[in-house]
This record gives C-alpha cells, structure tokens and sequence, in this order.
C-alpha cells in the first residue's frame, strides 16, 4: 500500500514568506510518485511534523558504514521508525567537495542523479562540517552510493574523533588579497591525513581549516584545531592615487573615521596631500583598510601564513579561538608547502599520542600549557603568542640563564640570515 | 562454480577533490593573479585580474536543504547564463561568475524570478550559518531549518541590501555545542532542567565512565537504581549543558517547555580590526517556538535595529557594544540585564570591569 502524504500543518507554515523554503522541497520530492524517493520523503516529512509538534528530535545513531573505512557516514535510526517506516533508517553521506566548493554542473547533476536513485533526493550545500551531505539513504544503499560518488572522483569526510572534512575560502581563485595558495595548502595537509580521517582512532576530533587572509571567510580561527590564515611580512602596497580618490569619495573626516581611525594598532594617517601614511612596523595585516581601500591598497609581496592552534565549540570547557604557534612562515615554493605538511603531522601526532579520551586540542594545550606543547612539536617560543608576557610571579624560573641563551642563539643565527 | 568471487569494490582514497576541475575557466585563468575588486551593486562582485580580464560575481540566497529539483534547476541557471560553473560560500549562497557585465544584470532577473534573492554581498544580513536540528541531528533541542527560514523571511530585505554598519553573521545551534559557532548575534538552544534519566536503559546503552567523564562540573556519579546499574546526576551542580546526552541517549536533556532559546551577540571569527570574539549572551527563556520562533525573531531585528541605527561605518555588533557599553546595548534594545548575564565560568572574573570605566 503506497503511503499517503501526511497532513503537516505547522511545516506548512513554513512554506510562507520570501526565503526559499526547505519544506516545499521536501514536499515536491514527497510528492514525485513513481521515484523511489517519494514513500521515504512522505514518511520523513511526517516524523519531522511530529518533532515540530512535541518540540523533540526522534533520531539516534548506529553503526554504518562502507567497506575499508571507519568513519564518514553518519547513521540515523528512527525513534518513531514503527509510525515512520519508510524513513526509519535515514543515513548521510559526508562527501567531501573541491576545495573551495567550485563545481561544474554536470558534476552536480551527476550527484543529484546518484542520490535520486539510492537516497531520499535531499542534498545540502554544505554541511557545517563543509561536506555536502547526502542526506536519506537506508543501509543497504550506503555502498552503492557511496562506490558510484567515489567513482566520479569523490571521497567520504570525517565524523566521530578523526580528521574531518576541511574548508579553503576561495582564495586565490578569485580574491586579491589571498596570501598564499589555499586549495593547495589545504588538499595536502588533509590528503596526508586520511587514514586518521578514514579509520580515526584519534583522541577526539581534529578539524584544520584554510583562509586567505585575517578576514578568515571559513571561520579558521575559532572553529578548527588547526587554523592556517595568510598574511604577509613586508608593506602594504599602495597606490596613493586611487587613495586619493578614496579620501575625494568619502570626504575627509570620512576617511579618517572609516579608515585611519578603525586601524587597531594607529599605524596610519593621513597626509596634508591626501596620501596615506603607514606605519608598517605596526600593522598587524589586520586587513580593515584593505577591505576598505580594495582598488588602493593590498598585502605586501612577501607572502606566507600565520598558524593557530586549538579552536574549538563549547563542549567541554568553553569556546576556545585558536592562539598563535607560528607567528609568520613563507609560502613561495614547494618547501614552504612541505613545511606546513609537516608541521600538521606534527600537531596531529603530538594529539593523537597526548590529548585525553575526547579532548580537543585547544583543551589539551589549556591542560599542559603551551610551552609543553611547542616543546612537543619542537617550535621555539615567540612573543606574538601571547597578549601578554606572565603577570603572575608563581613560576620556578631556576632555568632562566639557559633559555636567555636559547632566544639569543636564535637571535643570532637570524641575524646571520 | 566459476572463477572465484570478484573481490569486493574497495575505495580509491582519493581525499580532497583539486578544484581545477571544476572552477569556473576565468577563475582558473587567473588563478592567483587577481588586482583588485569592488562591488558594483548588492549581490554583485566584480574582480579585475592583473592582465585586465573582469569577472561578475552574482550571489544568491538558497535554503541550503536542497531537493534534486532545486539543485537541478541552480543548475540550468548555471548552464543557460553562466557558462555552467557555480561555487558555494561558507554560508551556502551560490555564486555564479560571468565576464561581462552586460550578462549580471538578467542573470539577477532569473534568480529572482525562480526565487532565489539576490544580495548576501558586504555589509549585509547573510544567509544564517545553518545546523541540522529535527532533520537530521540525533540531540537537537530544536529545528535548525525552521529557524533559518523563519529568520531570513524577516531579515529577506537585509540580505538584499547593504545598509548594516558592517556585515552580519548569524549563526544557529540546535543544543548547547554551539555547533553554529561565534556569530554577531547567535541563536542557540539553551537547557534550563537536567537530563531526565529513563534507569532501565543506562546500563546497556551507555559507556558510564565516559559519560562521568563528559561532565564539564562532575555533577554525574555511578548508581544503583532499582538493582540496575545506572547513572544520576547531582542536580545542584548540574549547568543542564545537555554534554551528557549525545553518549547517553537515556538521559534526555530536551524538553518540549524547559529547552530555551538564547540569543548572544558579539561573536566575530575575523581578526580585522579587533581581535576575534566570543559571543555574549543578551537574552534568554524564550520558548522553542516552532514553527516560526516569533520571540527569537523579535529579538533578533530589535537587536539589528539598535545596531543598524547605532554603529558607526564599519562597527561589527562587537566594536559597536564596546564603544556604546553594555548600559546602552541594554537601554537602546529594551532588553533586561540579570545576575545570569555575568559570568562565573573559568575564567570569568576576567569579564568583570576591573576599572573606574563606567558608562552613565
């Protein structure tokens, strides 16, 4: 007996108002008679009326997967499956896209073509995670699935406590004030990490994310352990003409309240002629004149990346950002990108061997110190990790000598340089 | 019997797929190698490469949960107007690129008209950072979609227009993870009783000592209930966080009446200009509300209204509050401060005002 669409009065009300509405998708698949889909969306919608009306979620996890990985679906056993049984079981895909989420559509419809034949026919672009989930599928479709994505060139995310799935903002693409090579940097740390993605064994999850700049377009800084920003060493450049231009466009009080007042470190002002004067031993390459000034100023030639580690959501101890580990790194030839490859595996290693049962490393670094954790994975001390030197005088400080002489060897051998 | 069995398909570890493939060709060209860009109008960038090739970028709001027909018909656009390539961004708005400018202009036209808005570009409300909740999420407290098309319904001017102080990230979380991460003003679940704990069932579904474990105040001990082994919980200590429930499904945490909404702002991921930020709480107790989170909303375009009337040029909600005071956000917002605004988590004597600085 095919099964009617249920009455769903409160998700109805959600088809109201201009937003495009999530509801009257899953309603046109719910209503596709014919597709295999449509008894699994009529019974989806019904389980997912019933959460609105009892203010409850009905799924639960399990155990699914595909042959030869650990991880990268994410199982959903219905609750409620004996009211709702086409949708009982309602697994995701996490699949992993191009970095940077660039698609052609003949790559997307062929991803529409694999999930209207062994899922439900959702698809999200993309998941927190920045997977596209391919959301609906029951386990016995999870391989098929799965074997005709990874045909195309397609690979599973991460889930549980593994590497997951990363993020590049689109960079160099098509922004000109990405400050390294973003899909690249990204595509080699994470593809040297895919067996702790694809069989994780790791204390909890690792997540590393890429942006191009301090504006941090993938939220590198607070939402991953290991957070690559770029950023540059030499000046600003400039083009005092289009500044010029800039100061006749906003007038200027304008320009100094929207540009040279808002720098953080008061490392411009303004000239008599109308030029910008910077300050650039202070600037931080925060970014905000840049993205102000977009046809006057841009970063410096003298390009690299900026490292973070330990940003993390709440659980357990409280929202954490990423600190500063590698104050400044070049990013020019294939030896830079080695480096970051490294310095990942680094990290990673140094996690999966002493972080705590389900502790990220922010938390880790917050039990140990971070002078521990530098030591750990052999990067020396620098000044820009912190706000601020110690305030507190409880410290056993017997080792003071040595490490004045460790700062000025290092001092040394740069000046050599 | 035949040869033998064929051997089971294994999967190629191919990782992260190179975008190269996909890229739109101009991106590709110029990979690298853009000079500068501007914004010629709301939902449009246009970026001008070092050799002078331009691209138009025309972005568009989508509901993020996509059936095959939506994705298909994105994609039609996509091959009828923009030489069949498309991105997403962070937020899950599309982006398609063309090389001339005269092609922006009915590209708008046909998003528009099939229903996708036009805007999400500068100092807009952008799409709302989007979790999964009743959907597909095995903890929710509450939906993460229905929350998001209720908000963009009322913020839908706002994404088509630039005339915020600075942009605006809003973000979602369907239980106290915060799986939607910092946000100017985030909208989360938050639990107000502890878990109801069903005895009979912790013993065979639950690791305990991991569960004990999870406890950000060690508020969970080992029981005995009944002559079953089971878990309770110290309700004088408990923060009702919900940290318990993903590893113990018998200690629901979610509640129809008790499991709030809770409005913070402040959170920023960037470091342009300031540092980044946490969120701050500003609001709480308002009701789980489905199907459309009036309260929520309500606070929410009460707290943009302030901001939009209030910030300087270039202010993100943070740097606005901290040059006007925490006095003023609460005056100008009409919302109530309460002894659960001030912080007594590690850490948060640092959040008190340790100066004579005082707004008045």
């Amino acid at each position: 007996m095919a099964t009617n669409k249920p009455d769903t009065p409160l998700l109805d009300q959600l088809e109201d108002g201009p937003w495009p509405s999530f509801v009257t998708g899953l309603k046109r698949l719910a209503d596709d008679e014919g597709k295999s889909y449509a008894p699994i969306m009529k019974s989806l919608l019904g389980q997912l009326e019933h959460s609105y009306e009892t203010r409850k979620g009905y799924w639960k996890g399990g155990t699914v997967g595909v042959r030869g990985y650990g991880a990268g679906v994410i199982p959903r056993f219905s609750e409620v499956g004996d009211k709702y049984k086409e949708s009982k079981e309602f697994h995701t895909l996490r699949i992993m896209p191009p970095a940077g989420m660039h698609y052609d559509t003949d790559t997307l419809r062929k991803m529409c073509d694999i999930w209207e034949k062994y899922g439900s026919g959702l698809i999200a672009f993309h998941g927190q995670s920045g997977d596209i989930m391919f959301q609906g599928c029951d386990t016995d479709n999870v391989q098929p699935a799965f074997d005709e994505l990874n045909e195309m060139g397609f690979d599973l995310g991460g889930a549980g406590a593994g590497v997951r799935t990363s993020m590049s903002c689109v960079g160099a693409s098509r922004c000109e004030q990405s400050c390294y090579d973003e899909a690249k940097a990204m595509r080699m740390v994470i593809n040297n990490m895919l067996d702790d993605m694809h069989r994780p064994s790791l204390p909890y999850k690792f997540k590393a994310k890429f942006s191009g700049c301090a504006n941090d377009c993938v939220n590198a800084s607070h939402r991953s352990d290991f957070a690559v920003l770029g950023t540059w060493a030499d000046d600003i450049k400039v083009d005092q003409d289009k500044i010029k231009e800039k100061v006749a466009e906003l007038g200027r009080k304008g320009f100094n309240d929207q540009v040279v007042n808002m720098c953080p470190t008061r490392a411009l002002s303004l000239n008599d002629d109308d030029t910008l004067d910077i300050d650039n031993e202070s600037c931080v390459k925060c970014m905000h004149c840049i993205n102000v000034c977009t046809k006057a100023l841009s970063p410096g030639d003298e390009r690299g990346v900026t490292v973070l580690i330990g940003g993390k959501r709440t659980l357990k101890i409280g929202d954490l950002m990423g600190t500063v580990v590698v104050p400044f790194h070049k990013m020019e030839d294939e030896d830079d990108y080695e480096w970051l490859v490294e310095l990942s595996e680094n990290v990673l290693d140094f996690f999966a061997e002493n972080a705590l049962e389900h502790e990220r490393t922010g938390e880790m670094i917050e039990r140990i110190g971070l002078v521990n954790f530098l030591e750990g994975i052999g990067v020396d001390v620098d000044p820009n990790m912190v706000n601020h030197p110690r305030t507190s005088s409880y410290v056993r400080m017997d080792g003071w000598d040595e490490e004045v002489e460790k700062w000025n060897a290092r001092k040394g051998a740069a000046a050599a340089e | 019997m035949s040869e033998a069995q064929e051997a089971p398909r294994m999967p190629d570890e191919c990782g992260v797929p190179d975008p190269m493939s996909y890229m739109h060709p101009a991106l590709k060209k110029n990979y690298g190698n853009w000079a500068w860009h501007d914004r010629p109008q709301v939902g449009v960038l246009h970026h001008v490469a070092k050799d002078g090739s331009e691209v138009w970028t025309i972005k568009a709001g989508t509901q993020r949960q996509m059936d095959v027909y939506t994705i298909r018909k994105l994609c039609d656009i996509a091959d009828e107007m923009a030489g069949g390539h498309v991105r997403f961004t962070t937020r899950s708005n599309i982006e398609y690129m063309v090389e001339s400018e005269a092609e922006v202009q009915p590209l708008i036209e046909r998003l528009e008209s099939e229903g996708f808005p036009v805007g999400g570009t500068g100092n807009s409300v952008s799409m709302i950072s989007h979790t999964q909740g009743w959907l597909h999420c095995d903890i929710p407290g509450t939906d993460a979609s229905g929350v998001v098309k209720s908000l963009m319904d009322e913020l839908y001017t706002e994404f088509k227009q630039e005339e915020m102080p600075n942009r605006v990230k809003i973000t979602t979380s369907c239980c106290q993870i915060n799986c939607g991460g910092q946000g100017d003003i985030a909208i989360n679940v938050q639990h107000t009783k502890p878990p109801v704990i069903n005895h009979d069932l912790v013993a065979n579904m639950c690791e305990r000592p991991a569960v004990v474990a999870r406890c950000p105040v060690a508020a969970i001990r080992p029981a005995l209930v009944n002559g079953k082994p089971t878990l309770e919980v110290d309700e004088k200590k408990c923060v009702c966080c919900g940290a318990c429930f993903p590893p113990c499904p018998p200690m629901q945490i979610n509640d129809p009446v008790n499991s709030k909404i809770a409005i913070w702002v402040g959170g920023k991921h960037s470091s342009t200009r300031s540092k980044p930020s946490f969120h701050k709480l500003v609001a709480a107790g308002l009701p789980n509300n489905a199907p459309r989170w009036p309260e929520a909303a309500d606070v929410v375009t009460r707290i943009l209204k302030a901001y939009k009337e209030g910030g300087k040029p270039w202010e993100r909600m943070n740097e606005w509050i901290e040059r006007i005071g925490w006095p003023k956000f609460f005056e100008v917002t009409g919302l109530p401060f309460t002894k659960f605004h001030i912080e007594d988590w590690r850490g948060g004597r640092n959040a008190l005002n340790a100066s004579s600085h005082v707004h008045l």
